[in-house]
């Protein structure tokens, strides 16, 4: 009887021994796309991989054992492929400057809105957020008021072209938000300014 | 003055159930589908075209033939591959301050990730799970797969 239990236990050890691994999990730090690489901690059962170069990797193949190592690029994009190419494109924003105390955009600006309107039209479902912003000259409730009408001046001119109203929506930050610091009451060019965000 | 009284109480509610540009929930928006792709909310399945609102608390599913790709409000991406399941457990993101919280779960499948506001502004904002690991996230791109050898 007790000989019978052995070699259940043993055959039970074996199966153990031989059965594939629980999990195929892997995790790959990719490079930025901006040139930084960040960092990947990765934690199974109090045991954890911290992945900081580009392609390194990390497998669990069953919860508590974290194998460190690398993928090549080529492996990465090989398993990951489907999942890559999904991805949406990356938000991008641009800036456009005004005339003084006006919400009309300096000829530069207004040549740089065609490049806007091209960068919306080839998204799927964008969303454009626009950003209004003055200068320190002028009282703050102002110039609130004034950043808000750059905001709308662009969203207008962005429906002209067919862009729908709906996707765009439009804040007014005054004076609070400079991209350059001033003293009050300095006239700086730089800060007024919309910021249009796509993605 | 009485009447006052009676009228400030809902006008503050009505203010306060409209508050914010967009629905409290919604966390990102569906910008690529490919084949089969489902949104599970509330126990119900529904279709997930280019354009569909991805709230807190849903359940994003692709077939065998699926891929999809959401941008999140704070600028995150999750795409995934075929046969995945990814669980938007919590999205909270202020847009002035950048603060908040976004934590999601890969049960099975592929997911490639780019952080976004989010993480940049707190180390601890961003986190991923899958059924064996916690990911702590700085700043950054990656890609996971996560099941078993089987599926």
């Amino acid at each position: 009887m007790s000989r019978l239990a052995g070699l259940t236990a043993l055959t039970v050890l074996l199966l153990v021994g031989c059965a594939k691994p629980a999990r195929n999990d892997l995790y790959v730090l990719m490079p930025g796309q901006d040139g930084k690489t960040g960092t990947l901690t990765v934690e199974s059962n109090g045991q954890r991989a911290v992945l900081d170069q580009p392609y390194a990797a990390a497998r669990v193949k069953e919860p508590g054992r974290v194998e460190a190592g690398a993928v090549t690029e080529q492996e990465a994009r090989q398993t990951f492929g489907a999942a890559l190419e999904a991805q949406p494109g990356r938000p991008t924003s641009f800036l456009l400057y005004f005339l003084e105390n006006r919400d009309e955009l300096t000829p530069d600006s207004q040549q740089l809105l065609a490049r806007v309107v091209d960068e919306i039209a080839r998204r799927p479902a964008p969303e454009i957020v626009v950003i209004g912003h003055t200068d320190r000259v002028g009282p703050v409730p102002y110039n609130d008021t004034l950043s808000l009408r750059r905001a709308e001046r662009v969203r207008d001119e962005l429906v002209k072209v067919g862009i729908a109203a709906e996707r765009i929506r439009v804040e007014g930050r005054g004076e609070r938000e400079p991209l350059v610091p001033t003293a009050d009451e300095v006239a700086e060019p730089r800060n007024r300014r919309v910021e249009i965000s796509v993605r | 003055m009485v009447r006052r009284l009676v009228v400030l109480p809902a006008t503050v509610m009505i203010a306060v159930a409209m508050s914010g540009p967009v629905s409290a929930q919604e966390a990102g928006h569906v910008k690529v589908s490919r084949g089969a792709v489902l949104i599970e909310r509330a126990g119900q399945k529904m279709p997930a075209p280019v354009g569909a609102v991805v709230q807190a608390g849903d359940v994003v599913t692709t077939g065998a033939d699926g891929a999809v790709g959401i941008t999140f409000l704070d600028n995150s991406l999750l795409s995934a591959g075929p046969n995945s399941v990814l669980a938007i457990d919590r999205f909270a993101f202020d847009s002035t301050t950048h603060q908040g919280g976004f934590e999601s779960s890969l049960r099975k499948g592929t997911l490639a990730v780019v952080s976004g506001k989010l993480a940049k502004q707190s180390p601890d904002a961003m986190k991923v799970k899958t059924p064996a690991a916690a990911l702590g996230v700085r700043g950054t791109e990656f890609l996971v797969r996560t099941g078993n050898p089987k599926d």
